[in-house]
């Protein structure tokens, strides 16, 4: 059987701006019935930037009791909830887990927030730009001794991997045994899954992580060479002695290759600045595509600085991937993006993407053929504004 | 210790041949439950020889890298490249439900451990290759580093200052890591898709494109939707604007982030003059701001420097930690600079017992842990045991789970296989 990957399951995602709709996306580019829940004057987010692909919208006001009791008999037909609001928010509004649990007893529901839904500070909202700093990236990138560096919104991209695992997790315990369960995400934890090597050199020698620049303990030359062009760089990196040879050969310089300053990794980490400027005086007058392509050839890891420009039209390699969709936007246009999951399998193909809907688009669907609702009902909860 | 049976994953196994690039795809996978088998060649993984270290010795028992990426497995040591050692792992893939790799493309295929070979083997097993680039493409045979893919990533050129080079995050390899979640992601997708079809497949991770999903400023709707090339802006020009904003303001004891520069709708600045005022160190120009100006990206500089200078003098009279209080209790959108030795102070980390303390008695110590990355109430993700010791489970495995004699277990080892 090749069918969707989780064709049959049903989300309903209560989220907004980034780490939860990008986590609804990845189920929603498995195939997973993504169904976004909100109103027309509460953001969903808007369906471009490629956080809606594939996924339905309903507008259901569930501040209002009838609203509400929608949104249960929706959730009682339903597998996963997500949402991404602050702690105790739909707990507030009676869209919390114990109130969910109670009509659809094995759902699978995952909160996420800044800091994890308990402790002092789970109340508190901010976003990805400022958690970054919070779960120590920020110490870590820039120039020794200098002030730290934004590496923008990093963790709204590593929480939703940590996020997507948790749910299909949850699903397949609750294949095996039955049960649903309830996920409690905090984006600052998840993050810092990604600090554990610096973590661990703290509690077990107490040393704190320092930003180093580009460079690397155990490789050099290690960094980005300027290259032809304004702000154009290439990244190199040599680890062996070997590919050190070949570098030397490359660059026209095999005498290097025996240079007593640059022989071993030693040797070339203790003269690493004389190192970078011989590197950069070869790139500086090339092209930093050629720089790649020739050292690549050579067997050295080098790769060019690209922009979001060269990466989206030109790059041969995610072309030849196929890597970014297109879509037909509302203008009738195409649009391009990228993927909400970053695998391919080699025997289930993803489904067909198009632009999520429009907020509302699928109200009449939903409310129909999900809650068996008619015509007249729909028209009367839309004078109440409980569909608004 | 979690049964297996309360856990996500706890009825799967695992045989992890990935090196560096792979580690934490079978690290998640244990600490869901699965029961991971890394497989080293004889003498230990070279992802052993990455620092830090325990204590400062570089020894590839005292990798704190090592220490990191493998929890929650166990160990043995096996050559696939001599021919007993490929019918030990054919004979290990039998029982197996995921097999991780991050060898060049075609790699195993040449030592006859491919896909095509393992599905004969086992129909359900579940391949997973992380590798640099990928299993097609021109590229697949390329080498990749760290810097490699977050320059090839787009990343590098929108993280720093425009005056100085584009810029990776230090330390160990962040792609990496990226990639061997994503690869955790497809793994579990194609064991949903066998929980249907019975059958196993490929999973093909490409750690470029796990890096280019990475998208910190928005630079791939920067290109699709205003057609602009997005660089580096590290000082807060976000946008165009009639003054640079800062993002990063010093404190009593380090960094914090915060920045004006922004929507004021999504960025409240209001509770933050709030505690100025609070604490006599506002100023008339600043609490009578009007965030919502319409011209406020046309502020001139020198105007713009009197609602940042009070404010930067204010978070000087604050340490990281008071910073973190009073951000939560003012509900203001910023937080410190955390370096690793804030995080252990954290209070809400402590409230949540995220510290995990794991014991390896070989160093007569227990080490400090990050926990989970997410808590489950039904099915647990935890840290089962630490990273296994070079062969620590060759017995355990060869000769209890296999039944291979001793005598041949001696033979094997004496050769280098194990």
């Amino acid at each position: 059987m090749a069918g969707k990957l989780l064709e049959g399951i049903r989300v309903i995602d209560v989220t907004v701006w980034f780490t939860g709709p990008l986590t609804t996306q990845a189920l929603a580019d498995c195939g997973a019935e993504v169904i976004r829940l909100g109103t027309r004057s509460r953001t969903q987010g808007n369906v471009s930037g490629g956080r809606a692909i594939n996924k339905k919208s309903i507008t259901l006001n569930f501040q209002h009791p009838k609203g509400l009791e929608l949104a249960h008999k929706l959730v009682a037909r339903s597998d996963i909830v997500v949402e991404n609001h602050a702690a105790g928010t739909l707990t507030r509004r009676g869209l919390g887990y114990n109130d969910l649990r109670k009509v659809k007893p094995d759902i699978i529901y995952l909160s996420t927030c800044m800091q994890g839904q308990t402790g002092p500070y789970s109340s508190h909202a901010a976003f990805g730009g400022m958690l970054t700093s919070l779960s120590g990236f920020s110490q870590i990138a820039g120039w020794p001794g200098e002030e730290p560096i934004s590496v923008g919104a990093y963790t709204d991209f590593v929480a939703p991997r940590f996020h997507v695992i948790s749910i299909m997790g949850a699903l397949e315990y609750r294949r095996r045994t039955g049960k649903g369960q309830y996920l409690d995400a905090s984006q600052n934890e998840g993050g810092m899954q990604l600090m554990t090597p610096l973590i661990l050199d703290y509690t077990a020698n107490y040393r704190v992580a320092e930003s180093m620049g580009n460079k690397c303990a155990y490789a050099a030359p290690y960094d980005v060479f300027p290259c032809i062009g304004m702000d154009a760089w290439c990244a190199i990196a040599v680890f062996t002695d070997e590919e050190w040879r070949s570098l030397c050969l490359v660059i026209g310089a095999p005498a290097l290759a025996e240079d007593s300053r640059f022989a071993t990794l030693l040797a070339r980490k203790e003269h690493e600045a004389e190192l970078d400027k011989l590197v950069g005086e070869w790139t500086r007058t090339r092209e930093a595509v050629d720089v790649m392509n020739m050292l690549q050839a050579a067997g050295v890891a080098a790769g060019l600085v690209e922009t979001n420009e060269y990466q989206m039209e030109s790059d041969p390699h995610l072309k030849a991937r196929k890597y970014f969709y297109e879509v037909v936007g509302p203008d009738g246009k195409m649009q391009r993006g990228n993927p909400g999951v970053q695998f391919t399998l080699s025997k289930t193909p993803f489904p067909e993407r198009r632009l999520g809907s429009e907020i509302g688009e699928d109200n009449d669907s939903v409310f129909k053929e999900i809650l068996g609702l008619s015509d007249a009902d729909i028209a009367e909860l839309i004078r109440e504004k409980v569909i608004d | 210790m979690v049964n297996k049976d309360e856990s996500m994953l706890g009825s799967y196994r695992v045989l992890d041949l990935a090196d560096e690039k792979g580690l934490l795809c079978g690290r998640i996978l244990g600490d869901m439950g699965a029961d991971v088998v890394k497989v080293e060649k004889p003498g230990g993984d070279p992802a052993r020889s990455i620092g830090p270290f325990y204590h400062d010795e570089p020894h590839p028992e005292k990798s704190l890298f090592w220490f990191a990426l493998n929890t929650s497995k166990r160990g043995i040591t096996l050559d696939i490249e001599t021919t007993d050692g490929r019918e030990l792992f054919k004979e290990l893939v039998k029982t197996t439900d995921f097999v991780i790799e991050s060898f060049q493309p075609g790699y195993l295929d040449k030592l006859g451990l491919g896909y095509s070979e393992l599905e004969i083997i086992n129909p359900g097993v579940i391949l997973v290759s992380i590798t640099g680039f990928g299993q097609t493409g021109p590229y697949k045979d390329w080498k990749t580093a760290d810097i490699v893919a977050w320059a090839m990533g787009g990343e590098m050129l929108v993280w720093g200052k425009t005056d100085r080079p584009p810029l990776r995050i230090s330390h160990h390899s962040q792609a990496y890591l990226h990639a061997g979640a994503d690869g955790v992601i497809g793994a579990l997708n194609a064991l949903y898709q066998r929980s249907s079809s019975g059958e196993g497949q490929q999973v093909d991770i490409s750690i470029l494109e796990s890096v280019v999903e990475v998208d910190t400023t928005n630079r791939l709707s920067a290109w699709q939707q205003r057609k602009q090339v997005a660089r580096r802006g590290g000082e807060g020009r976000a946008g165009a604007a009639n003054h640079v904003s800062r993002r990063m303001y010093r404190c009593k004891d380090g960094w914090l982030s915060w920045s004006y520069r922004a929507n004021p709708a999504t960025f409240p600045s209001k509770p933050l003059v709030k505690w100025l005022e609070d604490e006599g160190a506002s100023t008339p120009y600043v609490s009578s701001f009007d965030f919502n100006r319409p011209d406020f990206a046309q502020i001139p500089q020198d105007e713009w420097d009197q609602l940042e200078e009070p404010t930067a003098k204010f978070f000087m009279t604050k340490t990281k930690a008071e910073i973190l209080d009073g951000a939560v209790k003012y509900g203001v959108m910023l937080y410190p600079v955390s370096t690793t030795a804030d995080m252990m102070g954290n209070p809400q980390l402590t409230a949540r017992s995220f510290w995990k303390q794991v014991p390896h008695p070989e160093l007569n110590d227990s080490i400090t842990y990050p926990g989970p990355f997410v808590i489950a109430s039904e099915s647990p993700v935890t840290i089962s045991r630490r990273a296994p010791l070079i062969g620590e489970h060759n017995n355990e495995i060869y000769e209890g789970e296999l039944g291979i004699s001793r005598n041949k277990l001696a033979i094997l080892k004496q050769a280098g296989i194990i």
